[in-house]
């Protein structure tokens, strides 16, 4: 197991090397610069901010150079906030996304599989279609429009739930949770389905169910399991993704999270803010996604056979 | 009154396509101590009716149409099955009637361990602590033959052999003592020898428990040796059913005589005058000293131990061309790796394989490609090795147009000519495997190996997973078209009446080891080695009467 792990570990350094370097070269090769700004600035101030950047260097220099600091844990400088680092202004706003990402996931979690799960057990009645309908429109539902949506009907209309902010209102995040989840859930509760639907046909359930066991100690101990395999293979990068993902949701509801230092940053050409950050979801990603396999490899007594060899 | 006493049992299945009798008013009833056998092919509605009385088949589609079917439960309380509610009838299901199914490998979850699958019975059906029914369950794994019990309770499924998990499912079955035991094809995964252990320890155990057993099974040799009364279904219906010594001595039916004229039974048809001696002497497949290794990862969690897997070891054999040699010995022998080992579809580890004087082991992936059109392979599950996206011309028409054998204008023509030659309709070009019975999707898979014009065949169990007639008629197809197109034939088969039946020469395997080689005939009368004497020994017999003294002679 710990030789997957590492092996898992040792396969994400080039992934990570393309990442960086691909990104270093794009950002560069965009149009405007991070001072290139609106109003016209001296030449010398240029200059001299530059050359305070480093960005007077040939390129490859400063790839170099940035590669250095990468490998000590350091995402250098913002060009736009003066005097902040990348580092500082990512783990100030992580918490907070990573808040929302969490709650967003429960929800996703709690709302998908119990409807996959009730959708399976009676494959094409209406308690099949109904949640699967639901889960259609949640997929094709941006989070752009399911927000103002559910602002207005719960905030506005009903008054039931403050409209913005981040834990300066009771109950102000259930809102941008269920906004980020509402998505995840529609995709969850049809993985889950599938999964579902394709266990309870296999003979092991038949055989549950000949030693007479209840309905839903055959369903939850002996279905269950199997069943979401898919879901868990998905999880780790839908955490990631919620991460990632999270700046629209934290526009709509003016959250102070990471998501929009992610796109400021590309309007402003903070090139180490778009790579700091880059760099960073990028890293997430991969662990999640490893993070999933194990737990994967962990509820799957066939594949801790494999792994054990370290394959 | 009997145990249970099944009268006008109608189950029906309501499918887009129309409604399908699988079960149509059938009468039946069984005895504490006694073995009734339901024998039938499949299709023949003989699991559907077991089914049916603790309601576990699918409805819809299926249906329940009528019928009663009075039970003695464990009250001594009369109840009509049919008419139980789900509620009472899940305090009947695995407490006083239990079943073993078909498939070991399936049947049991995976993702659980053995013991906590085999408490469950005991758990739910009976007031017991956690702890004892564990201490129940470990005793009832060593009844059962299974070794360590204290230890391999702990094991998941996939740690276990076939043989091993229908023992546990046995056990599984047996941990609430239940008055009637349903075995769906208990034996039918399982290898002669294993099958016959099984098959005792079933009988033992009744004996022991006084419980009564229903046995469903398609082989009729081995319901010789186990049933007091049969039962024979066709299309859902029983046609005869009558003692075993009846059904088997004075059969009645034509349907049962032509089950029993299906069963493979003595040398090969015309085998005297098939030795054509001036083709039998060239050979055309040479393996001197084929190893074949492979590494086991297995161990702790956090053990990196490695075993190498001797799977060939040291195997040296040779076939004439227009022979067919079979190939016996139990699952894991190592048999089927040989015969991958030769199409060097697998790496081999030492040795050479020569064929038309070349070295198999010494070519390039290209030659070996060039090769690939002379020697083809037909293996043993034709539902899963044909491609269910693929039509049958899509899958006759292939290895032509690869290897270049007609033009993209006379493919049609060519395909047409290969089904008429393995006998499918030639309206059903177009149709795909999943629309095909079992016995037709054989032919297919037949069909597309003879469809490079192949000199050396290698059929892997072509026919285990076929009813008996069927079977008969696949073994018929191949010894035409082994005649026909001057085939020389590798048959790996565990089974050895079919060996028996096709093969001109014998070759044993066991442990990756070849252990005699002999004309079968000479081989089935005389075996050198004991373990071929016991292989023999195990094969069951279709007469009730001989069997039953095969089994004493076992015992003593």
């Amino acid at each position: 197991m710990f030789r997957f792990i590492l092996s898992r570990l040792l396969q994400a350094i080039p992934v990570l090397l393309v990442v960086i370097t691909a990104t270093f070269f794009l950002v560069r090769a965009a149009p405007g610069g991070p001072f290139s700004a609106e109003k016209a600035v001296p030449p010398e101030v240029i200059k001299a901010l530059e050359a305070q950047y480093k960005l007077d260097q040939p390129v490859w220099q400063q790839y170099i150079s940035y590669l250095g600091d990468l490998v000590q844990g350091n995402f250098g400088p913002s060009f736009r906030y003066p005097g902040r680092t990348v580092d500082e202004l990512i783990y100030g706003g992580l918490p907070i996304t990573a808040e929302l990402a969490l709650y967003a996931m429960l929800v996703a979690i709690i709302i998908g599989v119990s409807a996959g799960v009730f959708a399976a057990l009676k494959p094409n009645t209406p308690q099949d279609y109904v949640p699967m309908s639901a889960a259609m429109i949640g997929i094709c539902m941006p989070s752009f429009l399911m927000g103002p949506l559910l602002v207005l009907v719960f905030g506005i209309w009903l008054e039931w739930l403050p409209v913005s902010g981040w834990g300066d209102l009771p109950g102000d995040k259930l809102l941008p949770a269920i906004t980020l989840g509402t998505g995840y859930a529609a995709f969850l509760a049809r993985l889950s389905r599938g999964g579902m639907l394709e266990v309870m046909s296999q003979d092991y359930i038949r055989t549950a169910r000949a030693k007479g066991l209840p309905e839903w100690v055959v369903v939850l101990k002996h279905g269950l399991r199997g069943g979401l395999i898919p879901v868990v293979a998905f999880l780790g990068p839908a955490f990631a993704g919620l991460l990632s993902g999270s700046f629209v949701v934290e526009t709509i509801f003016q959250i102070p999270g990471l998501g929009r230092f992610y796109v400021q940053a590309a309007f402003n050409r903070d090139y180490t803010m778009i790579l700091g950050t880059t760099v960073f979801f990028a890293t997430l990603i991969i662990l999640f996604n490893l993070l999933s396999d194990i737990i994967a490899v962990w509820i799957n007594p066939k594949l801790r056979h494999q792994v054990q060899g370290g394959s | 009154m009997p145990l249970l006493e099944v009268e006008n049992l109608t189950t029906h299945f309501h499918t887009r396509d129309g409604v399908v009798k699988a079960v149509d008013g059938i009468n039946f009833s069984v005895d504490n101590g006694e073995t009734l056998a339901i024998v039938g092919e499949s299709g023949s509605g003989k699991s559907v009716a077991c089914y049916s009385l603790l309601n576990l088949i699918p409805q819809p589609p299926g249906k329940i149409e009528s019928g009663t079917a009075l039970f003695e439960d464990c009250h001594q309380q009369k109840k009509d099955l049919l008419q139980t509610s789900e509620k009472d009838l899940q305090k009947i299901r695995g407490n006083d009637v239990a079943i073993i199914f078909q498939d070991p490998m399936t049947s049991l979850n995976p993702y659980l361990t053995v013991g906590e699958q085999l408490i469950e019975p005991l758990i739910y059906h009976h007031d017991i602590s956690r702890q004892k029914a564990i201490e129940r369950a470990i005793e009832i794994l060593g009844e059962v033959g299974i070794v360590e019990p204290e230890k391999r309770i702990h094991s998941y499924p996939h740690e276990f052999s076939g043989g091993m998990r229908q023992r546990v499912m046995i056990a599984m079955a047996l941990i609430t003592e239940p008055k009637l035991l349903i075995c769906d094809e208990p034996t039918t995964a399982l290898d002669v020898t294993t099958q016959a252990q099984i098959l005792r320890l079933v009988k033992q155990l009744q004996q022991q428990r006084n419980i009564a057993v229903i046995f469903i099974s398609h082989d009729l040799a081995v319901v010789a040796g186990v049933a007091d009364k049969v039962a024979v279904m066709k299309d859902g219906c029983i046609v005869e059913q009558g003692s075993v010594e009846d059904i088997f001595h004075r059969t009645q039916h034509e349907y049962t005589k032509k089950l029993l004229a299906s069963i493979p039974e003595g040398a090969k048809p015309g085998l005297a005058t098939s030795t054509n001696d001036s083709q039998k002497n060239d050979t055309l497949l040479e393996v001197r000293e084929l190893k074949t290794y492979f590494q086991d990862h297995s161990g702790g969690w956090f053990k990196g131990g490695k075993k190498t897997i001797k799977a060939v070891e040291d195997v040296s054999l040779n076939i004439k061309r227009g022979e067919i040699l079979g190939l016996v010995g139990e699952s894991g022998s190592g048999k089927s790796t040989l015969g991958r080992s030769i199409l060097q579809l697998v790496p081999t580890t030492n040795g050479s394989v020569l064929f038309d004087n070349t070295n198999l082991t010494q070519l390039s992936k290209h030659q070996m490609k060039s090769m690939r059109r002379r020697m083809q392979m037909i293996f043993q599950d034709p539902y899963a090795s044909l491609n269910p996206r693929m039509s049958v011309f899509d899958t006759l028409g292939e290895p032509l147009l690869y290897h270049g054998l007609v033009t993209r204008r006379n493919v049609i023509e060519q395909v047409l000519t290969l089904m008429d030659e393995v006998g499918l309709a030639r309206s059903a070009i177009r149709k795909y495997p999943h629309e095909f019975s079992g016995g037709q999707r054989q032919r297919i898979a037949i069909g597309r190996a003879i469809a490079t014009k192949p000199e050396l065949v290698i059929a892997d169990e072509p026919v285990s997973a076929l009813d008996v007639t069927i079977q008969a008629q696949i073994l018929d197809l191949i010894l035409t078209l082994v005649e026909k197109h001057n085939l020389t034939m590798l048959f790996i088969s565990h089974d050895l009446s079919v060996v028996r039946y096709i093969a001109d020469r014998v070759a044993v395997m066991h442990h990756g080891k070849l252990l005699e080689v002999g004309n079968t005939e000479t081989l089935f009368a005389n075996p050198e080695h004991d373990y071929t004497e016991k292989l023999l020994s195990a094969i069951p017999v279709a007469d009730p009467t001989k069997e039953r003294e095969r089994q004493l002679a076992a015992l003593s």
